[in-house]
């Protein structure tokens, strides 16, 4: 019997067999899919610029645990061309929901960096306005908010507004339930959001072997009916091209995208983990030579579109970014334990009234022995 | 006045929701052209088209992330969970999204979502049917939580819960979506969402219930008036926001107090009221605050029901419990002497005493 070769509908949901790809890891250029085009040698000196600030920014906020000014923060170093791409992709009227790791995609999108760490700082609020950032609150249960996002998909689709949601997901969380449902969710609705994993390898300490034994992630989008892309994460070109295309079919084909980007996460899971427990340096170092700033920085070198003076500009900026996020972190902040019953509802029940009182009853009397213990 | 179920009653809010705000959404397992495996949505998909009214697939935790989502982007979902037990797979985004995302966002995003629950049992359900859920959601800050025990007001109920700028837990006590009563939804007659209804004036005992518990309830107290106790019933109606008010005042009138709940009894919303009313009213009660409940086991198969559930004769024994017959304690009377206390402590004294040297025996 003939086996039968599978459906043009099956072939444009797969996958590329290889991740797409425009740099090598030295900078020289390869052969991507015709479907993807090279981004704009402006776009590319703008996704660089964005990626020295990013990396800044997250050096910085692992500093600042060092220093007692946040209470943990994951790094996404390694990760720089996603989180960026990621930001650059999306138009304004389009809605992000980042996970705990992504930092550096929202401060990308242009939130205050004071306002992203405000959570990791030990407050209780994310610290932004999600509405007026069109960016949800950074979600820590994983894969949760892949299906608020197809959610928001859908509604951008039924209130006529042309908008796109783009989830951000790890390889851990390919392995909850809520992913799949969204996937499935999303193909069903024909909702226009882009699911994008960064596969960094690793979930906390489990690699990728324990996680999944997919061919590859991007092939989970099959089974869903959901059109699914692989692409080489540490490629900034490449992310950009694959993610811009992706959002765009979202928005005028109207149906969701996977796309699965190769990546590595060259720290450990947060400050408080310790990665060589679980890998080894060699490991590590073969990921540091593909770093994806590098690689940038020798293409556009190459080609002349980089010289010295954007690489300084680009420094400067971020050191000046450091130094602002350096001041006001230093500076303490007192969150108002009274307002820790505002937002439980639109109005407070009765029993939250008293409790508030309750509260406030306790400080007042810890207030004035305070001030009595000092004053004797 | 017309007489309705409480499943049309349901229905006819939801299409009085659809019909007034163009927000509102109605989606779920089955709800669309079949109206939901009780009825609840029928004809919703039919008058109000696929848009406003749809099937999802079957995934819990998929169709209340999604509700999330929706209400993020400005819509007002009311989704069902076929059956209680069916609901768990979506206590996670229900617990950690849709509880705190007003809190989480200081207030910029609220979540109008209702989620509709048909529980408890009473219908010889199998396994996994009957679940009377309502403790994980009361001890979640954040959701509401409503139970209606009449047609009018589970219609009122969920026109408010609908309305409500936060999200509402609905459930819906399955043995009584066919009872019929009669109802008038020209004007509102109901308590405003947030109130307890006392539905039986009495001098002697409170019977607080809700939900399917509050028919038995009435029931027990006619039968208690046989026995010459005058039973005052209260429908508590919205568990959170929960109303200590009415509560309070009833029982510092009657003294005493019985909380009946279909749900097992351990760590139950029974034991959080019994807890409040205790807490506010300890030297107006007469006899310990009791507790009528289901067992604490897994809910039983439809021939065992009826040995699990709090019926008429497990509230009635409970009240036999409330002490109408005891001696008051000596030390509580207007008229205590120094010398009736002092006697009274002579005799708790010896009666330590005669323990202490029985226990030494013992050892």
């Amino acid at each position: 019997m003939a086996v039968k070769a599978p459906s043009r509908k099956i072939l444009d949901l797969l996958p590329s067999a290889d991740p797409v790809r425009f740099l090598a890891e030295d900078g020289s250029t390869v052969t991507a899919p015709d479907e993807y085009v090279l981004p704009s040698d402006e776009l590319l000196l703008e996704g660089y610029r964005r990626m020295v600030l990013g990396r800044r920014f997250d050096t910085q906020a692992t500093a600042l645990t060092k220093q007692g000014r946040l209470a943990v923060y994951p790094s996404s170093r390694g990760q720089d061309a996603c989180q960026i791409a990621a930001a650059m992709a999306l138009q304004e009227q389009d809605w992000l929901f980042p996970t705990y790791r992504d930092s550096v995609a929202l401060v990308s999108r242009g939130i205050d960096p004071v306002e992203v760490l405000t959570l990791l700082r030990g407050d209780w609020h994310c610290g932004y306005d999600p509405v007026a950032r069109r960016v949800a609150p950074q979600c820590t249960p994983l894969a949760t908010q892949v299906l608020h996002a197809t959610g928001m998909a859908d509604a951008l689709r039924r209130k006529g507004e042309n908008g796109v949601a783009l989830a951000l997901v790890g390889d851990g969380g390919t392995s909850e339930g809520d992913f799949h449902e969204a996937l499935n969710f999303a193909a069903v609705l024909r909702a226009p959001v882009v699911f994008f994993v960064q596969n960094n390898k690793y979930a906390i300490s489990v690699p990728l072997a324990r996680q999944s034994a997919a061919p590859a992630l991007a092939y989970k989008g099959i089974g869903y009916g959901v059109r699914s892309v692989q692409v080489d994460g540490n490629d900034l070109p490449a992310v950009l091209s694959v993610l811009t295309a992706a959002v765009e079919h979202a928005r005028s084909g109207r149906e969701p995208v996977l796309v699965e980007a190769h990546t590595y996460r060259m720290d450990a899971h947060t400050n408080a983990d310790d990665a060589t427990r679980y890998r080894d340096e060699q490991e590590v170092e073969h990921w540091r030579a593909a770093d994806p700033i590098e690689r940038l920085t020798a293409y556009l070198r190459a080609r002349n579109l980089l010289n010295d003076e954007i690489v300084n500009t680009a420094q400067a900026d971020a050191e000046a970014l450091a130094a602002d996020l350096r001041a006001r972190m230093n500076a303490d902040t007192v969150p108002d334990p009274l307002e820790l019953f505002d937002h439980v509802y639109a109005e407070p029940t009765p029993q939250l009234r008293e409790q508030r009182a309750q509260l406030a009853a306790e400080l007042a009397a810890e207030l004035a022995a305070g001030s009595q213990a000092q004053e004797g | 006045m017309t007489a309705m179920t409480m499943a049309q009653a349901l229905n006819t809010a939801l299409r009085d929701a659809l019909k007034e705000d163009d927000r509102v959404l109605v989606f779920g397992e089955d709800v669309g052209p079949l109206g939901g495996v009780f009825r609840i949505t029928d004809g919703l998909t039919r008058d109000f088209g696929e848009e406003r009214c749809f099937d999802t697939p079957l995934a819990e935790s998929g169709i209340v992330g999604l509700a999330v989502g929706m209400a993020m982007g400005g819509f007002r979902p009311v989704v069902e969970m076929q059956f209680d037990a069916f609901a768990f797979p979506a206590f996670e985004q229900i617990a950690s999204h849709v509880a705190k995302l007003r809190n989480r966002t200081r207030g910029r995003l609220a979540l109008p979502i209702v989620i509709r629950i048909p529980y408890a049992g009473g219908i010889g359900g199998v396994e996994h049917h009957c679940d009377s859920s309502e403790g994980y959601y009361v001890h979640t800050p954040g959701l509401k939580v409503v139970t209606p025990a009449t047609a009018e007001d589970a219609y009122w109920l969920l026109r408010d819960a609908i309305a409500d700028p936060d999200p509402v837990v609905f459930l819906e006590p399955k043995k009584l979506y066919w009872s019929k009563s009669d109802v008038d939804l020209s004007t509102r007659r109901v308590k405003p969402f947030g109130r307890a209804e006392i539905v039986r004036p009495g001098r002697d005992v409170t019977l607080v219930a809700y939900g399917p518990s509050v028919p038995v309830a009435l029931q027990a107290a006619e039968a208690a008036e046989q026995d010459g106790i005058s039973v005052e019933v209260i429908d508590q109606r919205t568990l959170v926001p929960f109303d200590d008010a009415t509560l309070t005042e009833s029982v510092g009138r009657t003294g005493r107090c019985v909380v009946v709940q279909e749900a097992q009894g351990f760590g139950g919303m029974g034991a959080e009221i019994a807890a409040r009313v205790q807490e506010r009213c300890f030297h107006l009660l007469h006899a310990p605050v009791l507790r009528v409940s289901g067992f604490d086991i897994p809910y039983p198969p439809p021939k065992l029901e009826h040995a699990h559930l709090p019926g008429v004769d497990r509230i009635l024994d409970t009240f036999d419990r409330l002490q109408f017959d005891d001696v008051p304690d000596p030390r509580h009377l207007a008229d205590a002497t120094t010398a009736t206390l002092t006697a009274t402590a002579t005799a708790t004294a010896a009666m330590a005493a005669t323990m202490t040297a029985q226990k030494g025996a013992t050892v």
